[in-house]
């Protein structure tokens, strides 16, 4: 290529490169479908017409689906009765704050030492403008919510083997690596090598386009100048007066940007579900739940670890006992039982349902997260970085560190989401102590912000498959399960039907769980009416 | 391609790391270390340490909440080593499959390990041969 601005570019890399944008290209679409992007169903409030004559329906489980069912079904004339395991409302939808104290399987348990109103999410932390369901569940039970930030501009994308290990940000790796692409499909575009893909009239809009997408100059090259600076910020910023002139940045080379793969974090934040805008209740995801709890009130009967759900022509009969005290068995009876229970736990509970349901909870076990709270003595990723809200990403085993979106300016301390990771690294997390965890978390931090352990304070982590009623994060399909299961495990099996993350194919979101369950009271209720 | 098709139900932030696992190299075994995006570790005791205990306990006694998970030590139904190979490789009801995670060699060493410590005394030994004659048929590509 004659070209030098483009310097050790030759024709195998240039095929090279746009192979990788291609495939990246190709990433963002594979992982759009595999999040199953699509808007909500939701269009309101369910409406359940007609008298069910005081039917009965037990719902096993106080997440957010089954307490939707119960709100929905008790609105609707239903006596219903809920059991849940933990002593608390909520489920997965689950704040942890100063002052609680988690144990998790194994016996290892963890004070939290939390400075009052900070906490960590241990599961959900946003809700997407889309999820219509719990939009309006929190306006109708009054859960006041606040913005979530996702893409940070100012937050860092990081590896460590990249760039000396430095934390680079994020507006630099987007503008320059739009730039770079941008600078070659003119180039393309120029040398007639787009000819058969583009007409004569084309040309020139595509080379507009790449100019202003790319923050190309007017040879259309991506380099240092006031242009590129707008978008990948400057050294020194613009100011006023006698000390106004700004110091322009230096784009990084393409070569070394492409080879660092820091571009691939930026199709997360192009992913639907974290699209702006998102939200967060104020004072923690929990606060949903709790919601839920206060306006069930006694309808919840907690502490009840459920060992058998048998059913006949007459209704179902599910026997539990207090999962704190142990104790002697109860039986709760009712005409319908809507279970929430998790796939992983109900595949060790005796069930009495056909060979195709207990097929389909058999074969889900539940993938492995982990989240790893970290409070420290102040805000300094906003007082030293001007970082407010959003998350860094890196390809250390901590995945990416989310930074709080609210209470920002604070002085006092904050807590950041220090890791947040699936897979082979969140189960070697899980095999560790939770101050293991916590620890590693610090280490792997403080190649980011060095600022870490200087103002450290405590920490929580939980790994999901060490909760003791999950097992998991969420239900894990594949497409293959998806198509021998979904519809076995959702379909009613004589008075019995399940709900939950895993009976949605919003698999893992809250929105996911509201609406299996909106979707199994809905043919409930059905079937109830025509007798 | 190490995750796989797990990745399909987890909020894709997870699915960015993908990237990277091919990558990097993995470092040394060694055990309570956590290595980017895989399971270098090869010995059946870095193996059990830096894995299977999140789930059956570092005392192999396993945990009890809602549900369960089953006790390796002093287990009897290890005794038939199909058994384990099984469970390991495909996964059982809560138990997560780890058959494209792993090696022949990593589940033949983990399940030694196992099967000679915490209260067992199993004799034969698990070959990575005895792993490979396990393992499901590959499905044939998709058209």
């Amino acid at each position: 290529m004659p070209d030098a601005s483009i310097a050790p570019m030759n024709r195998r890399s240039l095929f090279k490169l746009i192979g990788m944008v291609a495939g990246s290209a190709v990433m963002y679409q594979a992982m759009a479908e595999l999040g199953h992007a699509g808007e909500s169903g939701y269009t309101g409030p369910v409406e359940l017409k007609g008298d069910p004559k005081g039917a009965t329906v037990l719902i096993l489980g106080a997440g957010l689906a089954g307490m939707s069912a119960a709100y929905e079904l008790r609105n609707a004339g239903y006596k219903v009765e809920v059991l849940e395991y933990n002593d608390r409302p909520g489920g997965r939808n689950w704040s942890l704050y100063g002052g609680d104290s988690y144990t998790e399987l194994g016996g290892f348990t963890q004070q939290v030492q939390f400075a009052p109103g900070l906490y960590l999410n241990p599961g959900p932390w946003r809700i997407p403008y889309h999820h219509r369901a719990m939009l309006d569940y929190c306006k109708r039970l009054k859960v006041p919510l606040e913005p979530f930030t996702q893409v940070n501009y100012s937050a860092y994308l990081h590896s460590e083997k990249a760039f000396g290990g430095k934390p680079i940000r994020y507006r630099e790796v987007q503008a320059d690596f739009n730039g770079h692409v941008a600078e070659l499909l003119a180039k393309a575009t120029n040398q007639t090598g787009l000819d058969q893909a583009v007409t004569k009239e084309d040309r020139e809009v595509l080379l507009e386009a790449m100019r202003i997408w790319g923050a190309l100059d007017k040879n259309y090259e991506y380099k240092k100048g006031l242009v590129t600076s707008e978008r990948r910020g400057y050294v020194s910023d613009p100011g006023g007066g006698l000390t106004s002139e700004p110091t322009l940045s230096e784009p990084l080379a393409m070569r070394e940007l492409m080879q660092s793969q820091l571009w691939g974090f930026i199709a997360a934040g192009h992913i639907y579900e974290f699209q702006s805008a998102l939200f967060q209740p104020v004072g923690g995801m929990g606060m949903i739940g709790k919601a839920f709890g206060k306006e069930l009130g006694n309808l919840i009967q907690y502490n009840a670890k459920v060992t058998e759900i048998s059913q006949d022509d007459q209704g179902v009969t599910v026997t539990y006992h207090d999962s704190k005290t142990g104790g002697a068995p109860k039986v709760a009876k009712a005409q319908w039982c809507i279970c929430t229970i998790p796939a992983s736990i109900l595949s060790q509970i005796n069930l009495t349902v056909g060979a195709p349901m207990k097929s389909a909870i058999d074969a889900l076990y539940y993938d492995s997260a982990i989240k790893v709270g970290l409070q420290f003595k102040r805000r300094f990723w906003e007082q030293d970085e001007s970082i407010y809200g959003g998350i860094s990403f890196t390809d250390m085993p901590n995945a990416l560190i989310g930074y709080p979106s609210t209470k920002f300016f604070d002085d006092g301390p904050g807590v950041l989401l220090g890791a947040y990771t699936f897979g082979p690294n969140s189960f070697q997390f899980a095999a560790m102590s939770p101050e293991e965890r916590v620890r590693k978390a610090v280490e792997m931090g403080t190649k980011i912000h060095p600022q870490y352990p200087a103002e450290f304070q405590n920490g929580v982590a939980v790994a999901w498959h060490r909760v003791p009623w999950t097992l998991g994060c969420a239900g894990h399909w594949t497409e293959e399960l998806r198509a021998t299961h979904y519809d076995n495990l959702c379909a009613i099996d004589g008075r019995i039907m399940l709900a939950g993350e895993h009976a949605s194919r919003l698999p893992a979101w809250q929105e996911g769980a509201v609406l299996s369950s909106l979707d199994a009271i809905k043919r409930l209720h059905q079937r109830v009416m025509s007798g | 391609m190490l995750i796989k098709s797990r990745v399909h139900v987890l909020p894709a932030l997870c699915l960015v790391g993908l990237l990277f696992l091919s990558a990097f190299a993995a470092a040394p075994a060694e055990a309570q270390e956590i290595h980017a995006g895989g399971y270098p570790q090869q010995t059946g005791e870095a193996l059990f340490k830096g894995l299977c205990q999140g789930c059956h306990m570092p005392n192999a006694q396993g945990a009890a909440g809602a549900g369960a998970y089953p006790a390796l030590a002093n287990n009897v139904r290890l005794v038939a080593a199909i058994y384990p190979i099984t469970v390991v490789l495909n996964g059982q009801r809560a138990m997560p499959d780890f058959g494209d995670d792993l090696t022949d060699a990593q589940i033949a060493n983990v399940l030694n390990y196992v099967r000679t410590h915490f209260g067992n005394h199993f004799k034969d030994i698990i070959t990575p041969a005895n792993i490979a004659a396990a393992r499901r048929p590959k499905a044939p590509p998709t058209p």
